[in-house]
């Protein structure tokens, strides 16, 4: 069992003076897989990038926490893996070589038998030594799996999981996101109603508008 | 540490596509044979040379150190950069890499402007070395951080000049006035104050770049 | 109530601008002042020194407006309040206006002054180099669409553009020769750090620094709520 603990505290964000989603509260405090949903242009990946840390919240306040003790800011990106549409691996580098150097840059030993064993399971590893650039989308969104589980994070968090994917890639992708819920957090943004048939717990972001306007 | 693997990163993919190094190098080609192609025959004097010689490399620079931070914002790869390092990293990476890119280019650029202009006389070589030095380094902080508010930006190209030149001015100009000592053979210590100045100029750009890189990497 | 005072204090400014206008301009420059209306003759200035009213109120304002736009832009980086970025917006358009008017002012008195327009002097390249970062400002927040960036990108140059500024005052004197009344060079020792002015001379000067920096206050205020408002109208049209 992992004590990792997320609080979101009434976070609020709007762009310029568009409010998009208001006092966000919620408390992921067991391992389990929950679910965003919300129509599209309601915050899901707004709230999503709030809570991976790379877009702060315009009030409120996210707390990550790793067995009683919080994680700051500069540190976190560690904690977290993320997958989404609007990731871009590098496509002048191999699969391998792109995992490599992300590695290095986190600072951690390249873990050559989890990769591997993941590129087999998302049948990636005879092209492994390819360059990106040649890559399709869906072979792109499940090197992005590797990309966010690589260094064993104890939050994960993937937006829209399933896009490009065929039907043999989705059912690994369901797998591999049950395995990881059991020895950690895993948030879905997503309105695919197969994603979040996996979720114990759903946020609709429709509930968090302004209700003054 | 992380940093240097940063570094790595960016020299791997620098290897693999050249795109810095080769504007960089046609840039310094250009820029120099266009001021020999309007010197013609005619004999320029010291001071002028001495300018010239910064005016050479602001332009060089400014061809090419933006690449740093906007390849990763044009290929959309700054999100994962923010996904597997800190800002510090991030920035830190990125100064090295300048850094060692203005150092290879600049000295390239007084390499070949010493050998084709006769005026490019240094008499006091100690304290070009140390101009050379704290001028390089300031370039190259100010250039990595107007970057990454170019590369948030649109019509980064235009951009680019626009905005470093008022932040650079007063460095290149301190250069400009230092490197006519240099050349005139005055004695390092009736430099000190423009010396020291340059120091602080870089004191207080890597201190502010550092400060203030969180709110231009973060959304 | 509100309103009255407001005409009030408006028609008070139109009355000091006014009277500093004709003052500075038409109080005659003698060589022995006796009468309250005469300004002393202050040699290598002559009737030139009459800009004095006009130009370095302009000057001072446009560093005052820099000073105002970076510290609303320090405060949006802290607190992220759109308002913020509004006023710092607001300072930054009237301090451009001043920039222009104080080289213009500078450029015209230095042609009759020093013989030419323009001669690279510490404080011309100063104000040449603040009249560059305003245009590079505005260059930055009109290639920015989103707001939130547009804001925080043009605080941070800001910022950083602010700290260039004890360069241009310690260490441009030294390398470039000045001739700007009040600087070191100056052979004519500062007739405004000595005050050669005369009492009346330096009533009339601060009494138009005062109003110049009042006008700014106002025009900044008026700026900075249209543009507030602005804001919140096309938030509601969309």
């Amino acid at each position: 069992m992992s004590n990792y603990l997320l609080k979101i505290e009434n976070v609020s964000r709007s762009f310029g003076r568009r409010l998009i989603f208001k006092d966000v509260d919620y408390v992921f405090n067991s391992n389990g897989i929950y679910g965003v949903s919300g129509s599209n242009g309601s915050g899901k990946s707004t709230l999503v990038k709030i809570i991976a840390g790379v877009l702060s919240p315009s009030s409120g306040k996210i707390i990550h926490s790793a067995g009683g003790l919080n994680i700051s800011s500069e540190k976190l990106y560690n904690h977290i893996g993320l997958v989404s549409p609007y990731l871009i691996l590098y496509d002048e580098f191999s699969a391998e070589e792109n995992l490599k150097h992300i590695a290095q840059i986190r600072g951690i030993e390249y873990p050559a038998q989890k990769v591997n064993k993941l590129l087999e399971r998302l049948f990636l590893l005879e092209r492994k030594d390819d360059l990106v650039r040649g890559y399709s989308s869906g072979m792109k969104q499940r090197l992005k799996f590797i990309f966010a589980l690589m260094h064993s994070p104890e939050l994960i968090i993937l937006d829209e999981p399933t896009s490009n994917l065929d039907n043999a890639g989705k059912k690994t992708v369901y797998e591999i996101i049950t395995e990881e819920s059991k020895a950690g957090i895993v948030i879905i943004a997503s309105n695919e109603e197969n994603d979040l048939a996996l979720c114990k717990e759903i946020i609709n972001l429709e509930q968090f508008k302004n209700k003054n306007a | 540490m992380k940093a240097y693997s940063l570094f790595n990163k960016d020299l791997a993919s620098e290897i693999r596509t050249r795109y810095a190094v080769n504007s960089l190098a046609m840039f310094i080609l250009v820029t120099i044979s266009v001021i020999l192609f309007s010197v013609g025959s005619e004999k320029v004097s010291e001071n002028l040379t001495g300018g010239l010689f910064w005016a050479v490399i602001f332009f060089t620079s400014m061809s090419g150190l933006s690449r740093a931070f906007v390849s990763e914002e044009e290929r959309g790869t700054a999100l994962t950069l923010q996904l597997i390092a800190s800002p510090t990293t991030v920035f830190s990476g990125k100064l090295l890499f300048n850094l060692i890119l203005v150092f290879a280019m600049n000295i390239v650029v007084a390499a070949l402007y010493s050998t084709l202009f006769d005026a490019f006389i240094i008499k006091n070589f100690a304290l070009f070395i140390a101009l050379f030095i704290l001028g390089n380094i300031g370039i190259a902080v100010s250039s990595t951080i107007i970057a990454a508010i170019i590369s948030k930006a649109g019509s980064k190209g235009t951009l680019y000049p626009v905005l470093s030149f008022p932040i650079l001015l007063p460095l290149i100009l301190i250069l400009i006035d230092l490197t006519k000592m240099a050349m005139g053979g005055l004695e390092a210590y009736s430099a000190y104050v423009e010396l020291a100045a340059l120091v602080c100029y870089n004191v207080i750009m890597i201190t502010a770049s550092y400060m203030l890189f969180d709110f231009i990497w973060k959304d | 109530m509100k309103e009255k005072l407001q005409i009030i204090w408006q028609m008070f400014l139109l009355l000091l601008l006014g009277f500093v206008s004709v003052a500075g301009i038409a109080f005659p420059v003698v060589a022995k002042p006796l009468s309250w209306y005469e300004f002393p003759l202050i040699p290598g200035l002559g009737e030139n020194v009459k800009i004095i009213f006009f130009h370095v109120p302009t000057a001072w304002l446009t560093v005052v407006a820099f000073l105002v736009s970076t510290i609303y832009s320090v405060k949006y980086l802290r607190e992220k309040n759109p308002d913020d970025d509004a006023k710092a917006y607001a300072a930054m358009q009237i301090g451009v206006i001043f920039c222009i008017l104080a080289t213009v002012t500078g450029a015209v008195w230095s042609k009759f002054a020093w013989g030419q327009y323009w001669s690279w002097d510490p404080r011309q390249t100063s104000i040449f180099a603040l009249l560059l970062i305003y245009g590079a400002l505005f260059a930055l927040r009109s290639s920015i669409e989103s707001e939130d960036k547009r804001a925080a990108l043009s605080a941070v140059y800001s910022v950083i553009a602010f700290l260039t500024v004890p360069f241009f005052i310690f260490i441009m004197p030294r390398i470039m020769k000045g001739l700007h009344p009040g600087s070191a060079d100056d052979t004519n020792k500062g007739p405004i750090l000595d005050f050669k002015m005369n009492s009346n001379m330096l009533l009339i000067f601060f009494l138009s620094l005062a109003g110049f920096t009042l006008l700014f206050y106002w025009m900044w205020r008026i700026s900075y709520k249209s543009i507030i408002l602005k804001d919140k109208i096309n938030k509601q049209i969309n």
